[in-house]
């Protein structure tokens, strides 16, 4: 069968619409995706018949509200491939996921050890291990990249070594496109006995992911970059390492029992999960996944790699253009650059024209600074984005240009 | 020399010319190409406009009683829009610019247009030029 976009595109009804007086082209889907009838249907309908607290209250509403979202659970556990639902916490989203891990490593990590990220993060997975390091007095380090935003790996054996605690890094760069060899840089981790942590904000949508297949300790995915609501993220964590690691945050749902004295934690997964969780976010996102699943994974990413492919191919006829990030293996990415311009500007003048791109350092400063740029226009593309939508992109973006110049 | 006001008048008169924003923008534009250079040494820190975006120099000197403007800017588009602010602000009497109203910012639609981020640095590039108004004696 072959990919219907016009079918998919019906689903979004905010693609619909248009921007000064343009049809709206929303290339900024690395920041955030929009999102389908079902998960809008789905929020609608939860607050439409079953809204109410779970995990506690005998009452039917409590009880649907529970079994729903218990269901997404199950359901993300089995997208992922963890090996129980008790491995799968949900959090804030990616920055609350990372934090849950670094401010847990706090208790366990020796002055002497060290932590190794890479050149390629975005600052939601470099701040809070610089924070666990200030506070354990371990050393940060940094895999470095090239020219083209691909890691440096001839510096992995060296960087990672028996005093390595973690490695943490991003499977997808979300400011460059570069997919990272994510196996080699685990199999390296793991024969040192250090822990692991991918960060999947950028491969959710675009990537299937088999955690027990990869064998990492830590991943975690962003609900509202895979066509979820916002403020939902998941934290999946090997079962032994989440009974190590202490919880982040107190408070009601994460107990077993308290006392005036002292508490007892609950086991995983609502250690991790103190207060009332986001129910209609988590029962969201359960829609968003089954539809992505529905129209297919694979099938999205050979869509996304065809619209790559040939927004690389047209823009780069445009006098002065230069792709930021260039590596062999890239998701559907372009962060940009036309000479004579500034992005900032080009950001304006393509919304003039109804274009959403991202303009800036894309919370990746320290990417920015390696290429010695303020930052960048990016383009980023989902599933449904068309060919023509890339062209009415070039159009827009040569008008721009020649204003500029 | 046209007065603060009599300058804005002209800038809405240019401004209502063009009914699209594409044109407003190319207008904006061609006033920041056309603004003199300022020389690298003063694209310094020290003259840097907070609260911008992009990066925004703007220097000021005393004139007998008026001030004197000139800045740069590493957008064009932030470089055009201080650029209208000097056309109105350059060498007048610093008591008018310290009291001035700039109305043809809205008259222009300018102010509704623009994102939130750009509308504080548009207000930063004046407060930063009726401060330096204030501080050549524009205050009594």
């Amino acid at each position: 069968m072959s990919y219907d976009v016009q079918a998919i595109r019906q689903q979004f009804p905010i693609l619909h619409q248009q921007v000064h007086g343009r049809p709206l082209v929303y290339l900024d889907n690395a920041a955030t995706a929009q999102k389908p009838l079902a998960v809008i249907e789905a929020i609608t309908n939860f607050y439409t018949k079953d809204n109410a607290n779970v995990h506690r209250g005998v009452h039917t509403l409590s009880q649907r509200s529970t079994d729903a979202m218990e269901a997404v659970r199950a359901a993300v556990c089995a997208h992922i491939n963890a090996r129980e639902v008790g491995e799968i916490i949900f959090t804030r989203g990616i920055t609350d996921s990372i934090n849950t891990v670094a401010f847990g490593m706090g208790a366990l990590i020796q002055p002497h050890q060290n932590v190794v990220i890479t050149a390629l993060e975005h600052h939601s997975n470099i701040v809070p291990w610089q924070m666990l390091c200030e506070r354990s007095g371990a050393a940060l380090r940094y895999i470095p990249m090239n020219d083209k935003g691909e890691l440096n790996l001839s510096t992995l054996d060296a960087l990672v070594d028996e005093n390595t605690a973690i490695v943490a890094f991003n499977h997808i760069s979300n400011a460059l496109g570069t997919i990272n060899p994510v196996k080699l840089i685990l199999e390296r981790a793991k024969a040192v006995g250090a822990w692991t942590l991918v960060d999947g904000a950028q491969s959710g949508p675009h990537a299937k992911v088999d955690v027990q297949d990869w064998d990492v300790d830590f991943f975690t995915l962003s609900s509202h970059k895979m066509y979820g609501p916002t403020g939902l993220g998941v934290l999946y964590g090997k079962r032994e390492r989440l009974e190590a690691l202490p919880p982040y945050q107190g408070g009601g749902e994460m107990i077993a029992t308290v006392t005036m004295e002292k508490s007892t934690y609950a086991d995983i997964p609502h250690k991790f999960e103190a207060g009332t969780p986001h129910i209609e976010g988590i029962i969201g996102f359960g829609a968003a996944l089954s539809y992505i699943n529905s129209v297919g994974i694979e099938a999205i990413a050979a869509h996304e790699a065809a619209l790559l492919d040939y927004a690389t191919k047209t823009l780069s006829t445009i006098d002065g253009f230069r792709i930021i990030g260039t590596a062999t293996k890239k998701a559907s990415v372009i962060s940009f650059l036309v000479d004579g311009t500034h992005p900032y500007d080009l950001g304006v003048l393509l919304d003039q024209q109804g274009i959403a791109v991202r303009t800036g350092q894309h919370c990746t400063q320290p990417i920015m600074d390696q290429f010695c740029i303020a930052g960048t226009a990016r383009a980023s593309f989902a599933m449904y984005n068309t060919f023509e939508e890339i062209d009415l992109f070039k159009a827009a973006l040569e008008r721009a240009v020649t204003m500029l110049r | 020399m046209p007065t603060i006001a009599e300058k804005q008048a002209v800038l809405i008169d240019e401004f209502t010319f063009f009914d699209e924003w594409m044109d407003k923008y190319n207008h904006i534009i061609e006033m920041g190409k056309a603004l003199p250079v300022l020389d690298e040494l003063d694209k310094n820190d020290d003259l840097l406009v907070q609260g911008c975006q992009s990066k925004v120099w703007l220097k000021a000197e005393k004139q007998g009683d008026c001030v004197r403007f000139w800045a740069d800017a590493d957008a064009i588009i932030a470089k055009g829009i201080v650029a209208m602010l000097i056309d109105v602000f350059d060498n007048q009497p610093a008591k008018e610019v310290a009291a001035a109203d700039l109305g043809f910012l809205e008259e222009i639609g300018l102010k509704d247009h623009l994102s939130p981020t750009r509308a504080n640095g548009l207000m930063s590039m004046i407060k930063q030029m009726k401060f330096y108004a204030l501080a050549f004696g524009g205050a009594n």
